[in-house]
């Protein structure tokens, strides 16, 4: 009998031959990561373990990207706390503003997460590296601390949840509309502690950006992991990246899961989320015509250089509705200057959109792009709770790059195959 | 352990860790703020209406979305006492354990419980009695290796033992 993918990588961390659903396992840390929010309160529990040097000052990443460039003064003092941390314990993964990224593009990018390994984050998104076949899942800070002081952590190994994506992506249909619809289909807690894997003959041909929108959101379905078997676009990515030898482990075809999905995707309409849930995904088709105030591409989920490309396209030759704020991010340094040598920072700038050093900060309302009440926002970014941009009486649609800005054009919700031009990817 | 006593306050299904502790209030980690805006966007009297021993009662997948460990020490700061739900997501599970703040996980007691009655746990047993009904209901179990880690008062004792032994 065979395992998952999963399995076989939380076994080999654990130095067990095999591991079952609900096997409680300690399991060896290949990095761990902690961001400006989380890390302040890391430390100051690692502070009380007693240990004085963390475990390896290799295998620890420490990215300040939520609320920086530090808005206000409480924010920069935090920042501060884990600067001085990183400098006394001679952590080598810390990005300064101006050399950083949002964490989730930034570690992939550098080839700090490797497939078969088992990665630990103190941010909920941290099952985005999934899509390079690693076992990572987000914990909170004093996991995280737990982490940096021994290297290891305890974990309920968790039953896999299998969706099978059939048929060809229709155009401007990527990732995201992936995603929107699988928790859609799911529900917010649909695959509530287990791991997603995806697969199927639909995003075999996905490349890296698009896995990484689709594995990032696994959380929002409250997944653990999700997780796809490394392939050859795995390996052209890690080509020159990698900053280590890895080991890559596949999942096993006749292993047990505990659910089975098979979709055909041949005629999926590119996917909205409603407010106040990513679980109400729908078809653009139903919300086109809603008007909107704010567009924000970036993020975690969506600040890749294909997702800029995706808007880019859209974006060449027009301009941002007047009504309509579009806010660009770029999710790293090294994609900030990939989208200027391609010209794609000159057709943002020329269509009037701002376009921002990276920075978490609209996502989750912390800053660059605060909502007032009763403003809508169509986002690429991955929640749209309850005041998540902002005033609680604001509202967040979720969308995909394509969708965000042929919205921001037409100062309403909007399908980029009816605003003519543009080239689906 | 001890015997915990205090009034119900009731909520839905997904409360998301943005409504628990919404994050423009996460440029500070000192759990006294953070406990003033605890459960804002979900019900912004909260803070002013519960009293310290309070009891949060929830639907299920409780404490969904980001990681925040700001979410469990916000309501542990606030004085609340225990959170009573159907289940709870996966990383606030763990953060509740790692820092302390009792959880019971029963699909009855949340199913039954409204707000205002007073409610009384004993936490070693996880059982949980509705004071003026005198219904009582047993939560899941914990896995013994969580429990060890309760008994040490958190993840961070727990370690700490640990590595005087070695």
């Amino acid at each position: 009998m065979g395992h998952t993918i999963a399995e076989k990588i939380l076994a080999r961390a654990a130095g067990k031959k095999e591991v079952f659903p609900g096997d409680l396992i300690n399991a060896k840390i290949d990095l761990a990561l902690g961001n400006d929010i989380t890390a302040p309160v890391a430390i100051n529990e690692f502070k009380k373990t007693g240990a004085d040097k963390v475990f390896d000052k290799e295998r620890i990443a420490l990215i300040p990207d939520h609320f920086t460039p530090n808005k206000d003064i409480q924010s920069a003092e935090q920042v501060k706390l884990m600067r001085d941390f990183a400098r006394q314990q001679e952590i080598v993964h810390y990005y300064e503003v101006g050399r950083m990224g949002i964490e989730h593009a930034l570690l992939p990018e550098l080839g700090l997460v490797l497939p078969g390994e088992v990665v630990i984050g103190a941010d909920s998104h941290t099952c985005t590296y999934g899509a390079l076949g690693a076992f990572a899942t987000g914990v909170g800070s004093t996991d995280l601390a737990a982490v940096m002081a021994t290297g290891e952590l305890w974990f309920k190994v968790p039953p896999t949840i299998r969706i099978v994506y059939h048929g060809n992506l229709p155009p401007w249909v990527g990732g995201k509309d992936l995603i929107l619809y699988t928790i859609g289909k799911l529900g917010v807690d649909g695959a509530r502690y287990a791991a997603l894997e995806f697969s199927g003959p639909a995003i075999g041909k996905l490349g890296m950006d698009d896995r990484f929108t689709i594995s990032n959101m696994a959380i929002e379905a409250g997944a653990k992991a999700g997780l796809f078997s490394p392939d050859e676009v795995t390996r052209k990515y890690l080509q020159g990246r990698a900053v280590r030898p890895y080991n890559a482990v596949l999942g096993d075809d006749d292993a047990p899961v505990a659910e089975e999905y098979n979709w055909d995707v041949e005629s999926l309409e590119p996917q909205v989320s409603l407010p106040f849930s990513p679980a109400n995904a729908q078809p653009v088709s139903s919300v086109v015509g809603t008007e909107i105030d704010q567009v924000v591409i970036g993020s975690c989920t969506n600040g890749r250089i294909d997702d800029l490309r995706q808007a880019a396209a859209i974006l060449k030759g027009r301009k941002v509705h007047p009504r309509v704020r579009l806010l660009i991010i770029p999710a790293t340094q090294a994609i900030y200057l990939q989208a200027m040598r391609e010209g794609l920072l000159e057709i943002f700038a020329e269509a009037e959109a701002a376009v921002s050093t990276p920075t978490c900060g609209p996502c989750l309302g912390g800053h660059m792009g605060i909502l007032a009440a009763g403003e809508v926002a169509v986002a690429t970014t991955n929640r749209n709770f309850v005041g998540r941009m902002g005033h609680p009486e604001s509202r967040v649609y979720l969308a995909g790059p394509a969708v965000a800005a042929a919205s921001a054009v037409s100062g309403v919700i909007a399908h980029p195959g009816d605003i003519g031009g543009g080239e689906a990817r | 352990m001890s015997i915990l006593k205090g009034k119900v306050w009731t909520f839905g299904n997904d409360i998301d860790t943005d409504a628990i502790i919404p994050a423009r209030y996460l440029n500070t980690s000192d759990p006294s703020e953070l406990a003033l805006h605890c459960m804002e966007d979900a019900d912004p009297s909260f803070v002013a209406k519960a009293s310290p021993g309070d009891i949060i009662v929830a639907g299920k997948n409780f404490g969904c979305g980001s990681s925040r460990e700001h979410a469990p020490l916000a309501i542990k700061a606030a004085g609340i006492s225990c959170v009573i739900a159907e289940n709870f997501a996966r990383i606030f599970y763990r953060n509740a354990i790692n820092i302390g703040l009792p959880i019971l996980e029963s699909a009855e007691a949340a199913a039954f419980l409204k707000e205002g009655q007073q409610v009384e746990i004993n936490l070693e047993e996880g059982k949980i009695s509705e004071l003026s009904s005198g219904r009582t209901f047993t939560a899941v179990p914990f896995p013994p290796f969580m429990q060890g880690i309760m008994a040490k008062g958190g993840l961070i004792n727990y370690i700490r033992e640990k590595q005087n032994k070695k």
